[in-house]
């Protein structure tokens, strides 16, 4: 598939259309990332898509294999690095699982935030980047700017921008910073202001809604039978968010709808991720006042032991539902541990999307996937 | 009396910032010390000498324009390191495309590929004959300007075709594809509003065409019709020149850098240079046939206001109009999503041609009657 | 009726696309909302957060004592293996052997800044410092040895 150079198959040989075979990344603008889509085309239009994937696979689950159950949660910032705090939680719920400790309510609630926060960094970045995808550079520059208050608040509570390693297991690594409600009250102020800008500039504008309506439509029960999760699921109708259906760190406390939209198509999942960004607002502005004081972190034991048993939980990513299964032999390192992760169920059904559309719309289709490529080959 | 004095002197110094003054003295002064032949000969290698020296210089200052006014739109600095706020930005970075390696990829038809380049810049070189610089600095005043430019400008998609074609490259293929089906589709937009223009000024010569536009450009004399035709032609050469959001040749989300993917070094450079001469001259066409050319801003019969008026030197009227073009053109490119290349397509015949024709027939009787200020 | 929305179609393309133009438009001529950090230029005020996870570093006081007392419990910590510590037996004055580090070495190219170590440290001798500037010619330079020439530990830590 590689080496194939001749641009047009001769009709003549094999008697079918004259199909052309292009590979999409690894190396390509649109790929944010190593992913590698085999396309096969007659003329404009997709007749298949294989995705290649492995180019950033660095064997995640088997080096959390060899690391303690405090060692291992840093390395799954690595995974979807855009949503690193969500991911170190659900690792330190499922430690928590096991070992059944209770965390403090302070803790929980720096949880809830910091995911809240991490959910809008994340969709800012999908915005931007999608918009790129689709020719327009501009927002890229506007939705970083605000993404960018965000990395200020994580970077001044727990040190990181990126791959914070906030979460451990029995609550939180460190308390919040001193500064951090009146910084995130700011955020929330400017946060609000701006939106109209992204609705004058995206939302609304003819071209992008062209582009986006009625394209990569994906059914509810296609998306069912995929394993899609997160906004692709929802943005067909399925209900799957996971802080709705099996609440967890105290988000059945906090009033917060779950967004769906029923057309399935790449609009519908833009605006389920615009909506989220409210959404997440709305958590954040009930709990950043009501933060309750005491502990940030358990007392726990120096050295973390799970009981022999499997252990399972699962949360809900910026891009949908990350399950994490441990099965431990009872000593200090696990077993066996499997992610879940919702990029690549995602991907799955890109090819069910993409058929039969133009090149144009494959990156409308992959741009509201929001595909994060080391969160799929992990 | 003092009054017709002074203004009498605002024209005597007027005209000494002229070009108009520097040619003819110069014609003048060959052809009385030259053989006619010679005198031409001489003439046409100050032409070419000139002609090379605006294509550096434009292309020098509209790729840096392009930086800024990205930037600024996306709330950074832009190029602020080499030179003064970063003036010489451009000129580091043609050095450094000199110095490149010019590959030609292994299975590409080597003869299509390397003419390509040269294909688009000739053709962009051949578009400024007609255009009108300044008052009287024009270098071939065609009495078929107009017809002269709609013909040339559509030969560049010939360059990008061989490019797409020789380079042995599917993404250069597809975008070279898509560029043919959009440039020969907008042409006719591009080519009615143009023809709105030569039915109120009656004449395709360009120097014609600016006259008529001593009592007020056609924008403004010519109702709304004219306003729409105008719309029509920025929307229609944007897509020509295949700028955003109508850059499917090249969508780099989609097809990398489309027909120039496998280009490297000057020749990709020359592709690069191209585009933002293609931008001029079309702002300079548009800015000659709707905003008056050189000639300066006059409404009707207000003498004082357009001696004033006339006071600024000509060639300050045709590069700040064109250069106001240009920057809108450069807004467009930096505020919208790219179009899919069916909604490329539909926009065309769907939208801009019936309503071009339509628009047409208006001007047309505006025309008739005279019905135009 | 097909008229009067091939009209309005027209009519809202262009106005939504005139409204994004407004907002670029708004952009380009407003310079002050620039936000660019011209960075080498500004290091004198560049401000980092006072947690800002940049290199692991041990405290040292006037009297050069740390307070490391060379338990390896960030070695043990360490997800990567970037902590090496070489203890060595100090004889007290009244004749004891005491545990003492000899050199703590600090891998930069291996570490992740993840805080373990600073967590797992019982008396506090490391600390994540905000330097970030970490770029150098060789790669050996970024190992570091992290106690200073001649430095003890301090009286009393146990």
């Amino acid at each position: 598939m590689y080496t194939q150079t001749e641009i047009i198959k001769d009709t003549t040989i094999n008697g079918s259309e004259g199909e052309l075979v292009i590979n999409v990344g690894p190396q390509h603008p649109a790929t944010h990332g190593v992913l590698h889509l085999v396309i096969t085309l007659n003329g404009e239009t997709i007749k298949k898509i294989e995705p290649h994937l492995g180019y950033i696979h660095r064997s995640i689950e088997k080096m959390c294999e060899s690391l303690t159950y405090r060692q291992f949660i840093y390395v799954t910032s690595r995974m979807d690095y855009l949503s690193s705090h969500i991911n170190n939680e659900a690792c330190a719920l499922c430690v928590e699982k096991g070992l059944q400790i209770e965390v403090p309510a302070r803790a929980k609630v720096i949880r809830v935030l910091m995911g809240e926060l991490t959910r809008i960094a994340s969709h800012e970045l999908w915005l931007g980047a999608m918009a790129m995808d689709l020719g327009a550079f501009t927002p890229f520059f506007y939705t970083f700017r605000e993404r960018e208050m965000i990395n200020e608040i994580m970077e001044d509570t727990c040190g990181a921008r990126l791959t914070m390693n906030y979460m451990v297991a029995g609550g939180v690594a460190m308390d919040l910073h001193p500064d951090f409600q009146r910084k995130v009250k700011l955020f929330v102020t400017q946060f609000k202001k701006r939106v109209p800008e992204f609705d004058d500039l995206i939302t609304n504008n003819i071209i992008f809604q062209n582009r986006m309506k009625g394209v990569g439509v994906l059914s509810g029960e296609d998306a069912i039978s995929y394993g899609c999760t997160g906004p692709v699921a929802r943005g067909s109708g399925v209900s799957s968010d996971i802080r709705k259906l099996y609440p967890y760190d105290g988000y059945d406390a906090v009033a917060f709808d779950e967004v769906l939209e029923t057309a399935g198509d790449s609009y519908a999942r833009y605006l389920v991720r615009l909506r989220e960004m409210h959404q997440s607002i709305r958590i954040i502005e009930q709990l950043i006042d009501a933060i309750p004081e005491g502990d940030f972190q358990a007392k726990t034991k120096a050295v973390l032991k799970l009981p022999k048993g499997e252990f399972y939980t699962r949360v809900e990513t910026a891009r949908g539902e990350l399950g994490v299964y441990i099965v431990s032999e009872g000593g200090t390192t696990p077993y066996r541990i499997k992610f879940r992760s919702p990029g690549f169920s995602n991907l799955s059904a890109l090819h069910h999307m993409a058929k039969g559309s133009k090149i144009g719309d494959l990156m409308a289709t992959m741009g509201t996937l929001d595909l994060v490529i080391p969160d799929i080959d992990r | 009396m003092s009054h017709e004095k002074a203004i009498n002197d605002l024209k005597i110094k007027s005209s000494m910032f002229s070009l108009e003054g520097i040619t003819s003295s110069l014609h003048q002064w060959l052809y009385a010390t030259l053989s006619p032949t010679f005198a031409l000969l001489a003439e046409c290698v100050i032409v070419i000498l000139l002609a090379i020296a605006l294509f550096a210089a434009l292309g020098l200052v509209l790729v840096l324009m392009e930086r800024k006014v990205a930037a600024h739109i996306q709330i950074r600095l832009g190029p602020n390191r080499v030179g003064p706020g970063g003036m010489f930005q451009t000129v580091a970075d043609t050095l450094k495309l000199i110095m490149k390696e010019g590959l030609t990829p292994d299975k590409a038809d080597k003869f299509l590929f390397n003419l390509a380049p040269f294909i688009v810049m000739i053709v962009a070189m051949l578009l400024l004959a007609p255009i009108a610089f300044a008052k009287g600095f024009q270098i071939w005043d065609i009495n078929i300007g107009v017809l002269y430019l709609s013909a040339i400008s559509s030969l560049s998609v010939i360059g990008i075709l061989m490019a797409g074609w020789a380079s042995n490259n599917k993404y250069s293929l597809l975008g070279a594809m898509r560029s043919g089906a959009q440039i020969v589709s907008y042409e006719l937009s591009a080519g009615l509003a143009i023809l709105s223009i030569v039915v109120l000024s009656g004449s395709l010569q360009i120097s014609d065409i600016i006259a008529a536009q001593e009592n007020g450009w056609w924008l403004f004399k010519g109702h709304i019709p004219v306003i729409i035709s105008f719309v029509i032609f920025i929307i229609a050469v944007t897509a020509e020149t295949n700028r955003a959001p109508f850059d499917l040749a090249e969508a780099e989300s989609e097809l990398t850098a489309g027909f120039h993917t496998e280009y490297s070094g000057m020749r990709f450079a020359l592709f690069f240079l191209a585009e933002y001469i293609n931008i001029f001259i079309v702002c300079a066409i548009g800015a000659t046939l709707f905003l008056g050319g050189w000639m300066p801003l006059h409404i009707g019969h207000w003498e004082g206001f357009n001696h004033i008026m006339d006071y600024i030197p000509s060639s300050i009227w045709f590069f700040g109009k064109t250069i106001f073009l240009i920057f809108l053109i450069m807004w467009f490119r930096w505020t919208f999503p790219r179009l899919r290349v069916d909604q490329l397509l539909n926009l065309e015949w769907k939208y801009l041609l019936p309503i071009s024709m339509l628009n047409l027939i208006l001007v047309t009787i505006i025309a008739i009657f005279g019905w135009h200020f | 009726m097909f008229l009067k929305e091939y009209i309005s179609d027209v009519y809202n393309g262009i106005t939504s696309l005139l409204k994004g133009m407004r907002q670029t438009g708004y952009y380009f001529f407003h310079p002050k909302e620039i936000i660019t950090e011209q960075y080498p230029d500004n290091r004198a005020t560049l401000k980092l957060a006072d947690r800002f996870k940049g290199e692991v570093v041990m405290p040292h006081d006037e009297n050069n004592e740390h307070t490391c007392t060379g338990c390896t419990a960030c070695e043990l910590a360490c997800p990567n293996g970037t902590i090496k510590i070489i203890t060595r037996f100090d004889i007290t004055p009244e004749g004891k052997k005491k545990k003492a580090i000899d050199t703590f070495i600090y891998h930069l190219e291996l570490c992740t800044m993840c805080n373990l170590c600073i967590q797992a440290c019982p008396s506090d001798a490391i600390k994540m410092a905000p330097n970030f500037e970490h770029s150098v010619y060789d790669r050996s330079k970024l190992t570091k040895k992290l106690n200073l020439p001649g430095s003890k530990v301090k009286e009393g830590i146990e």
